[in-house]
């Protein structure tokens, strides 16, 4: 568990590495992009300025020492905002926190059923539809269908909110205002990990029924149900647990888009604003934050593997 | 895996009806049998002809350009007279269906292109992993693992905001970053042939790494490799048209599938019609290239029919 730890390390110093020389790399210099079209500004200054934000040392010193201030949390002040940028960044954090765990239960709680379902009724129309679904649910751009529900739910029907994370000017603690908000973004958050969870554990339980254990749970006289949900379920199970890790990448690169869909108010959100206004330390901590959570959701996937499955932690 | 495929073991008495058949041409067998598959690559060809045909359907069917702007036909509905309004007409009055089909051209052309890159990066490093091992292997498995743990779209953001693409850039940076999932596969291949009879046979005989890389590993990878290709320009068009749809691919005027829906989104309580076009020929062409890996998968390798 600690060496997996360590593994973590190389990683991230990997990932700061290709963040800081990417936006380092990138033409223009951005001393000249924010005086541009000063009237007053000399040479000199532009010197001193350069001097001020280090931009005249060497690449690696400049790197050295903005890794020695990421590790303290300091990634600089946003351009737009003159605040800490990972400040800005966390205070945004809950509201992308809450979307994508709301989409993380809504995908287990329905894929895994549906797999399942689908794998015991092989060959049925149901198992059919469930199929077709496993792949059009990733074929689809899931931004499009988040335009496509505000358009039939929000402005058609008027049956849910589309925007924010609840109604403005209403009591903040309202409770069932807040989830109402949630269902949209959740929903289509959720969708493309649906589908791939259904097909996942369609071929998992397929997998597991043909095994000869599965044969003796049956030939010793268990009930049906008993023989599914405690022997052939617990060990479909296993692999799914693997296939979180992707699917958690899928739902923090996911969420960027959906909270622009819905105006979310989240760090993928605030993100992306700060890449159109070409505020580079808020994108640089953006990129940082979001790939941070996913290399720690990748590790706790690790250990729950290391749960469900014994043997891993025996070798 | 099997590279060449028997025939039929059939008593003598019976003729054979086929001739022997090779890799291809069983495969090709079988996915003339599989309609879905068919359908799929049938739709697939009538979009990419009727987007590299867009210019002279546009003239000569429906009488009107991509660009030209009407601002009184602005939020038309669709409708047959004129048929250049078949989809309607978007905010100043161009015609819809024109514009699809040029923003067609687009989204396949990064699709396709970027995918060929990919693929190039992505065969090459997995070959050399898996054939060398020890150190490069690291490196390179490390570089994936770092690769993989920025969330795509986040990476994708970051470069774009850096390098504001157009068309050709767009298409070269997809191909930079996609190629970490073809890597894997291969190398995880190439590991397991790599100790096979034939490899040391070739060894024996004195031929070169790179040869025996090219030469005699590659063809045994290569069925698969096709499979992933499809589904691969399937991702990659998503990936344009989220990224377009942000205003941080495709700029407009070039029309592109996601970039058409930038504006839409914000019009659709005039026209609703404006929102659905574009995300339909997405979500149709991703479909098509999925259904065909799928397709491709079982024909070439039958033994995995139906696990999935």
């Amino acid at each position: 568990m600690i060496r997996r730890l360590l593994y973590a390390i190389p990683t991230l110093l990997g990932i700061s590495v290709i963040v800081f020389f990417l936006t380092r790399l990138s033409p223009g210099d951005p001393i000249r992009i924010y005086t541009f079209g000063s009237q007053t500004i000399t040479e000199d200054d532009i010197r001193q300025l350069r001097a001020f934000y280090g931009l005249d040392q060497p690449l690696p010193v400049q790197y050295v020492t903005w890794l020695l201030g990421v590790v303290r949390g300091d990634f600089g002040m946003s351009l737009q905002y003159h605040q800490p940028a990972l400040g800005l960044l966390l205070d945004r954090l809950p509201a992308t926190l809450q979307l994508a765990s709301a989409a993380l239960i809504l995908q287990i709680l329905i894929g895994v059923p549906l797999g399942v379902y689908a794998a015991l009724r092989r060959g049925s129309w149901v198992d059919n539809a469930i199929r077709v679904f496993g792949v059009a649910g990733h074929a689809v751009p899931t931004f499009w269908l988040g335009l496509l529900a505000i358009i039939f739910f929000a402005v058609t029907l008027r049956v849910l909110p589309s925007q924010g994370l609840l109604t403005v000017g209403k009591d903040q603690s309202d409770i069932v205002d807040r989830l109402r908000h949630l269902i949209l973004p959740a929903f289509v958050l959720a969708l493309a990990a649906i589908a791939n969870y259904s097909r996942y554990l369609r071929t998992e339980t397929l997998d597991v029924i043909a095994q000869d254990f599965i044969r003796t749970a049956h030939a010793k006289g268990l009930r049906n149900r008993t023989v599914v949900y405690t022997h052939a379920l617990r060990n479909a199970l296993i692999p799914v647990v693997t296939a979180l890790g992707g699917l958690l990448a899928v739902l923090v690169s996911g969420s960027l888009i959906i909270e622009q869909v819905f105006t979310w108010p989240g760090a993928g959100q605030f993100t992306y604003a700060a890449a159109r206004a070409k505020d580079y330390p808020v994108i640089m901590a953006g990129v940082m934050l979001a790939s941070t959570l996913l290399v720690i959701s990748y590790l706790i996937r690790d250990v729950l593997y290391a749960v469900v499955d014994p043997r891993i932690k025996a070798r | 895996m099997a590279t060449t495929a028997q025939a039929g073991t059939l008593p003598a008495i019976a003729p054979l009806r086929r001739a022997s058949a090779g890799l291809w041409s069983d495969a090709w067998y079988r996915l003339r049998r599989d309609r879905l598959t068919m359908a799929s690559g049938a739709i697939l060809t009538a979009l990419i002809v009727l987007s590299l045909g867009a210019p002279l359907i546009a003239e000569y069917v429906f009488h009107t350009s991509f660009e030209e702007q009407s601002l009184l036909k602005a939020y038309a509905a669709p409708t047959l007279d004129p048929p250049g309004y078949l989809l309607g007409a978007d905010e100043v009055g161009r015609s819809q269906v024109v514009r699809l089909l040029y923003g067609g051209q687009v989204s396949l052309f990064v699709g396709f292109v970027g995918m060929l890159m990919s693929l190039t990066i992505g065969v090459g490093l997995g070959l050399v992993a898996g054939f060398f091992r020890g150190y490069i292997d690291d490196g390179i498995t490390w570089f994936i693992t770092t690769l993989n743990s920025i969330p795509l779209i986040f990476l994708l953001i970051l470069v774009t905001t850096l390098f504001t693409p157009g068309a050709i850039t767009l298409t070269i940076i997809i191909g930079v970053l996609f190629w970490t999932g073809i890597t894997n596969f291969v190398r995880g291949q190439t590991f397991a042939l790599r100790e096979r009879e034939f490899v040391t046979a070739a060894r024996t005989v004195g031929a070169s790494s790179g040869r025996i890389m090219f030469k005699h590993i590659l063809p045994n990878v290569l069925p698969l490799i096709f499979v992933l290709a499809a589904i691969d320009v399937g991702t990659i068009i998503l990936a344009e048209s989220a990224l377009s749809y942000l205003g941080l691919g495709i700029m407009p005027p070039t029309p592109s599938w996601g970039n058409m829906l930038t504006n839409a989104s914000s019009y659709f309580n005039r026209a609703w019609w404006l929102v659905v076009s574009p995300g339909v020929m997405v979500f149709l062409t991703v479909l098509c290239l999925y259904l065909i890996g799928d397709g491709l998968r079982d024909a070439l390798d039958p033994r995995l029919k139906g696990a999935d």
